[in-house]
């Protein structure tokens, strides 16, 4: 923590293999101390591996990793912490039932027998005291929001005295506004030249605004290395996925009179602990139109999806589709073509025992062309209709036969959005489908969504990503704890006013 | 029967008190362990088996060797000798705990009753009893407040696993391990191992509150004898919110309601004894069904428990 510790971290000539696979192929990086550098890659391009080398999770095949020219040898985390590097992770690894205070003391190495609470106290205050963020002491984990669980994993890290942090994807759980806000002091604190900072992302809207260095990673080999100055966004992105190009995306068709397709009217639902989330909501979406909600997540939009998806009971309220009072039942389903895609697809909308088939084939395997009198279901024609779809929407995969489960994400998404999409579709509701995906199955889902639209579909959207409002919606709601507070077209959007609104402050 | 006519519905009260305060010894004892194992992250369903194997070797101990705390300590061993068996058994890959714990239940209701028959008739001598109702000229008061000392050793527990399980080291790590497997491990512990542990001291208690059946109240050795209490101190600790506090007030409800039957007698109402017998078991299903939700997990419960995942 101390100024005169900061020191220059470097890995040379960094080498990998996982079996056959090439992870990291000669990376040489330089951390300067006090900087503010980037690992800009897609997903699968090594930027973790590397930086699990260097906290000491693997060991690389070859090359040195060295701390102020001095090379080190790191075999377990509890090593790099000794030299001062710490490692902020994707997932939390907060304890939930316990105190801020409790966290932050667990992570030492040294836990005293019997904790005397009264000096732990003092110390953690004084701790507190001089981070340019605070968390309350006493406030349960559970009861914090993702931004805060995110600080008080960087505080850990600060807290053990680790100068040099490793960022992995920290701001794929926040909203714009907590993104922007812990990347900026983080940056303040590098520029302050309290740590350093090594930020990996995939955003390149992050990489822009706060990095000092971006260092581009791709198939596991150093691709490309720049200021953020002087370095174009286009040129970025064909370091990172070797093409200037990401699939374009379809052009929007101009709406006319509005048919309405999904009515809510005075919706009201409650959360998990019986408060209500959802509160009062209206809305109209009509045939041909995207409906965007946007809103810092925990806002009520979970509760919404999981009311409109019939996987939560509403306390009040009406829910029309193309004009009938809609029940949720499968005959409503599939007489109204209502179409799915929930965010986390795996937990949602997918049977995770099930095979890729079998999972595709959730929509219909009850209707006459998959059956044999209704009653048997053939495998045969379920696993061709699989196969049309897997080709159609190039899911990548063994076979039709292969678990759910052993499918990535982004191919855990395709076979959501195959299964949904593959026949006529009158109202899509689509919840967070791009998280965590790459740049290239964003595109692509994004392309499909509004391909949905422009043959007449309507389409709801509820997004955490502001961007992807912005660029998809044609109307833009935005939710906060769970009313509707603003709308607006898309021509007349503006960020800051959504933002505002976003943070309540409309 | 005097006395009692005289002091009418408050004999019934004091007989209540005095029933829960002799009965809710090793639902105390039982809660308390089982409270230790949960928040390590597992559920130990096979409570009722190590209670009897309690209350089976401390009644045998204390009748071979003539000192029954001999038996409670042997009884605490063996508890945690089957808490450690249920905790290695499930250290295994794939291996879920409500499985074991049910084959444990079995396991150890069964040894008790093959190794326990030569103990059916010989009688162990009893644990000694304090008289706080000495004040008193009432027979009942004194009879109610006579004391057992493992009662007031539980009641000493309460508040030190309470103390300990927020100061102390052993305290964060086992509620660590509890609550967040992944950040356990994150942090370098031995999940297995620590769960493992907090099964085996879970186990140690079981065992002691077995042998107060045994060597005190009803202080016999036959197979009847614990009569649920192992699984019904599993819907105590849910009740009682993974809190000892509380455990100690929710031990003392259920062993009231035990003793609500044999109170109603000292009044001469014997008729529908049985029912009032049944009070405990419909108390946990009311509880249950009361603390249950279809939509929340329950408040205050350890996240890397099986009924939460």
């Amino acid at each position: 923590m101390t100024q005169d510790s900061l020191a220059t971290v470097e890995v040379q000539k960094l080498t990998k293999y996982f079996g056959a696979l090439n992870a990291l192929e000669n990376v040489t990086i330089r951390f300067d101390p006090g900087s503010f550098h980037a690992l800009l890659g897609e997903n699968g391009a090594g930027k973790s591996t590397l930086a699990k080398c260097i906290m000491g999770y693997y060991q690389a095949d070859s090359g040195r990793i060295s701390v102020d020219g001095q090379a080190h040898k790191i075999t377990n985390p509890r090593q790099a912490h000794r030299l001062g590097l710490g490692m902020v992770y994707q997932h939390f690894t907060l304890v939930p039932n316990m105190t801020v205070a409790e966290n932050l003391l667990l992570g030492e190495e040294h836990i005293p027998w019997i904790i005397d609470w009264k000096a732990q106290r003092k110390r953690l205050e004084e701790f507190m005291a001089a981070m340019p963020f605070r968390l309350d002491l006493n406030q349960k984990v559970t009861g914090l929001a993702a931004g805060e669980k995110q600080k008080l994993e960087i505080l850990k890290q600060l807290f053990l005295g680790n100068w040099f942090l490793i960022l992995d994807e920290p701001t794929s759980v926040l909203t714009p506004s907590e993104a922007d806000e812990i990347l900026g002091l983080m940056r303040q604190m590098a520029d302050e030249k309290r740590i350093t900072v090594v930020l990996i992302t995939h955003k390149l809207r992050e990489v822009k605004e706060f990095a000092g260095e971006i260092t581009v990673l791709r198939n596991g080999a150093v691709t490309g290395y720049g200021r953020p100055g002087e370095i174009k966004r286009s040129e970025l992105i064909q370091m990172m996925i070797g093409r200037e190009k990401v699939p374009p995306a379809v052009c929007r068709v101009e709406g006319e009179v509005c048919e309405s397709r999904l009515e809510i009217r005075d919706l009201t639902v409650n959360n998990d602990n019986g408060l209500t989330a959802v509160k009062d909501v209206d809305l109209n979406v009509c045939a041909g139109e995207i409906v965007g909600i946007a809103g810092v997540s925990g806002n009520g939009q979970t509760e919404l999806v999981e009311a409109l998806a019939g996987q939560r009971q509403a306390q009040a309220g009406r829910i029309l589709v193309s004009g009938d009072r809609f029940r949720r039942t499968r005959a409503e389903i599939r007489a109204k073509h209502v179409c799915l895609l929930s965010e986390e697809p795996l937990n949602n909308s997918c049977v995770r025992s099930m095979t890729l088939a079998e999972n595709l084939a959730l929509r219909n395997y009850d209707e006459p062309k998959h059956t044999i009198g209704r009653w048997f279901v053939r495998r045969k024609s379920m696993n061709r209709h699989a196969l049309d779809l897997i080709e159609h929407f190039s899911i990548k995969t063994q076979g039709p036969d292969a678990p759910i489960e052993t499918l990535s994400g982004g191919n855990v998404q395709r076979t959501v959005l195959a299964r949904e999409l593959s026949e006529e579709v009158s109202l899509l509701i689509a919840h967070n489908p791009c998280f965590g995906l790459d740049l290239n199955a964003v595109a692509e889902i994004r392309n499909k969504i509004t391909e949905a639209r422009n043959s007449g579909a309507a389409v709801l959207l509820i997004s955490a990503d502001l961007d992807e409002i912005l660029e998809l919606s044609d109307r833009i709601v935005v939710m906060f704890e769970g009313q509707l507070v603003y709308e607006t077209t898309c021509d007349s959007a503006d960020v800051q006013t959504i933002g505002r609104y976003m943070a309540s402050q409309g | 029967m005097e006395g009692a006519t005289q002091l009418g519905w408050w004999g019934v009260l004091i007989a209540v008190i005095g029933g829960a305060l002799r009965v809710s010894t090793p639902y105390l004892f039982v809660s308390l362990g089982e409270t230790l194992t949960e928040k390590g992250g597992r559920i130990n369903l096979g409570l009722e088996g190590i209670l009897m194997m309690g209350a089976m070797s401390g009644y045998g101990i204390a009748v071979l060797t003539g000192n029954p705390w001999f038996g409670v300590l042997v009884a605490g061993c063996a508890g945690a000798l089957l808490g450690l068996l249920h905790g290695l058994i499930c250290n295994l890959p794939r291996v879920n705990d409500t499985a074991v714990g049910i084959s444990l239940f079995i396991f150890g209701t069964g040894l008790a009753f093959f190794l326990g028959k030569p103990f059916i008739q010989p009688s162990a001598p009893r644990l000694p009893d304090i008289a706080l109702g000495a004040w008193s000229a009432l027979p009942q008061i004194r009879s109610a407040l006579q004391v057992n000392v493992l009662f007031i050793i539980g009641v000493i527990l309460v508040p030190v696993l309470s103390w300990s399980l927020k100061n102390t080291r052993w305290g964060m790590i086992l509620r660590t391990v509890g609550d967040s497997s992944d950040a356990a491990k994150a942090l370098g512990y031995h999940v297995n191992r620590v769960r493992t542990l907090g099964t085996m001291v879970g186990g140690f208690l079981a065992g002691i509150g077995g042998s107060f059946l045994s060597l005190y109240y009803p202080g016999t050795w036959n197979e009847g004898l614990s009569s649920g209490q192992g699984l019904m101190a599993v819907a105590l600790v849910i009740f009682a919110r993974w809190n000892p506090v509380y455990c100690f007030g929710v031990a003392l409800l259920f062993g009231g309601a035990t003793a609500l039957g044999p109170a109603l007698q000292t009044v001469g109402i014997t008729s529908n004894y049985y029912l009032y017998g049944a009070a405990p078991y419909f108390l946990t299903l009311v509880l249950l069904i009361h603390s249950s939700s279809t939509k929340h997990s329950l408040a205050g419960a350890p996240s890397e428990l099986s009924i939460n995942r």
